[in-house]
């Protein structure tokens, strides 16, 4: 078994023109989805990044250079990230698969590197 | 209504939070800030939409809506220029009204609602106005929820609404409960905005099956709620509230088991909700109270004899008859007539109804599907199988959708194995 961390990236505009009980129907989706991975013990953990603007930093002539980015006109932004546990790259994309963010954006998957 | 909580999630919580918080947003603010109101309810919604699918649902998820809603309303409020230097009272304010988190839990109805209905049913707006924006304001539907319900464009919808908000502002008219002088006549707007919910959600058989059932919910959870407040549960908003329940009662067998719309004569009438029926009753007898005698007594009392028959047979007809000729003297429509010419012919045959649907001239209901199908009915019933073909062949013209059109469908069938000939000769 190994970590594979999922980046989920939002499309801006999935949910616009939403009324409460769309909001509603989409936070079950997603619950139902994170309840039956936490249940079959393969949920390690998720977390919310905080919406806006955050900081690039990039090196060069010597120098870091701290921006502001990414911003909300890039097409795609991370939203968040789930970390599961699966055997292979493979079982990653089937849970993954069944994430109900695939309507709202993309879900990125990497394995996390933990050899020693 | 149901309470089944799915991951922490009580049905229709959101629906029911939108129209609690805007409710208490305006009442703290003000109808002239009804739009911000909306604004920032929108926006605790989608702050949960981002949050909970990774923090999961918070254990108090009504309050944490409620406290997000409330710091985005103060923090707008706060740029806006009106109110600089006033933050403390707009807090105070907004203290006041925010009604404890425990009991917004439940679709229980705060007094804020019930003056946002008065607001939402006010005399000055559209008829059609007020319905939408009941839906909207109080029972947290979407847009695009009314306008599936109502088989009208979203964009037609989303016009109705802006033209009733916007007479809202230029009339300045404010959230608050009508002084005891005009409550007849308010309530009366607010009835009719209730009666006319439902009977979209009931009587349209078309659109989305889902949210017409919805609609019926919340027209049963608004004049259920009128009834529990002292002042408001008039004769005539216990007879609505009579006449929902037994209605309600029938929405299960509205359809068969292959999905054909069954009428009435035809449904299976142990799928009627038992538990309905008894409120209906219920209601009935205590709207009998007063001499108030109003179209919705008349109609309850028409559905409660349905609700009594075990069969169609044994439908006390004659006595429905009575009811409707009462109807048409309360509250004149053709509609009613063709009803009245029906139940005419279950009590004097199918002369008379024929002879009664013939009297009935109003070029409003020249392509009414019902009008044509109980021709139809009665000229079978006479042995006279072509006119009666010919009339279902006119209903099926007018049927608005699929459901209603495969029973005519089935009728014409039915004719042809009689001996019609199947096709116009």
């Amino acid at each position: 078994m190994a970590n594979y961390m999922l980046l989920l990236r939002d499309e801006p505009s999935a949910f616009e023109g939403l009324g409460p009980e769309d909001f509603q129907g989409i936070i079950a989706r997603y619950t139902a989805w994170s309840d039956a991975l936490a249940a079959k013990g393969q949920l390690v953990d998720g977390n919310k990044l905080v919406d806006g603007v955050g900081r690039v930093l990039r090196s060069g002539d010597g120098a870091v250079r701290v921006i502001d980015g990414p911003f909300a006109e890039a097409k795609e932004i991370i939203g968040g990230y789930f970390t599961i546990t699966a055997g292979s790259y493979d079982e990653a994309v089937e849970i993954a698969r069944g994430c109900p963010h695939l309507d709202y954006g993309s879900v990125e998957i990497r394995e996390v590197d933990e050899e020693h | 209504m149901g309470g089944e909580s799915v991951h922490g999630l009580v049905e229709h919580l959101f629906r029911h939070q939108a129209g609690r918080l805007v409710a208490s947003l305006v009442r703290s603010f003000g109808s002239s800030h009804l739009q911000l109101a909306e604004e920032v309810v929108q926006e605790a919604m989608m702050a949960a939409l981002k949050r909970w699918p990774y923090a999961g649902v918070p254990d108090q998820p009504a309050a944490w809506l409620h406290q997000v809603a409330r710091n985005r309303a103060l923090d707008r409020l706060r740029r806006d220029g009106r109110f600089r230097g006033r933050e403390d009272a707009i807090r105070a304010r907004l203290d006041l009204h925010t009604p404890p988190a425990e009991s917004a839990l439940s679709g229980e109805i705060s007094d804020d609602q019930l003056r946002l209905i008065f607001l939402c049913c006010h005399p000055d707006l559209s008829a059609d106005g007020r319905a939408a924006l009941t839906l909207k304001l109080v029972g947290g539907f979407s847009v695009d929820e009314i306008a599936r319900a109502f088989f009208a464009q979203r964009s037609t919808v989303a016009q109705r609404l802006v033209r009733a908000q916007k007479r809202i502002r230029d009339r300045g008219l404010e959230l608050e409960l009508p002084p005891p002088d005009q409550l007849p006549t308010r309530l009366d707007a607010v009835l009719e905005a209730i009666y006319l919910i439902f009977n979209e959600g009931y009587a349209a058989h078309r659109g989305d099956e889902l949210v017409r059932r919805d609609l019926c919910a919340e027209a049963l959870r608004l004049v259920e709620h009128l009834v529990t407040v002292e002042s408001m549960a008039s004769p005539a908003v216990r007879a609505l509230a009579a006449l929902l329940n037994f209605q309600g009662s029938r929405l299960n067998a509205r359809v068969d088991a292959a999905g054909v719309l069954a009428p009435l004569e035809l449904q299976d009438r142990s799928t009627w909700d038992g538990a309905m029926i008894r409120r209906g009753f219920a209601h009935l007898e205590s709207a009998a109270a007063g001499d108030e005698l109003s179209a919705y007594h008349l109609q309850a009392g028409i559905a409660s004899h349905h609700a009594l028959a075990p069969t169609d047979e044994a439908t006390d007809w004659a006595r429905i008859l009575e009811l409707y000729d009462l109807l048409r003297a309360v509250a004149p429509s053709p509609v009613v007539d063709l009803n009245r010419a029906v139940a005419a012919g279950r009590v004097h045959g199918p002369y008379a109804a024929l002879a009664a649907l013939d009297a009935i001239d109003d070029p409003k209901l020249a392509d009414y599907y019902l009008l044509h199908a109980a021709r139809a009915d009665a000229l079978r019933r006479l042995g006279e199988k072509e006119a009666s073909a010919s009339a279902l062949r006119r209903a099926l013209a007018a049927a608005p959708t699929g459901p209603e059109r495969r029973v005519l469908e089935k009728r014409l069938e039915e004719l042809a194995s009689e001996g019609a000939s199947p096709q116009p000769s």
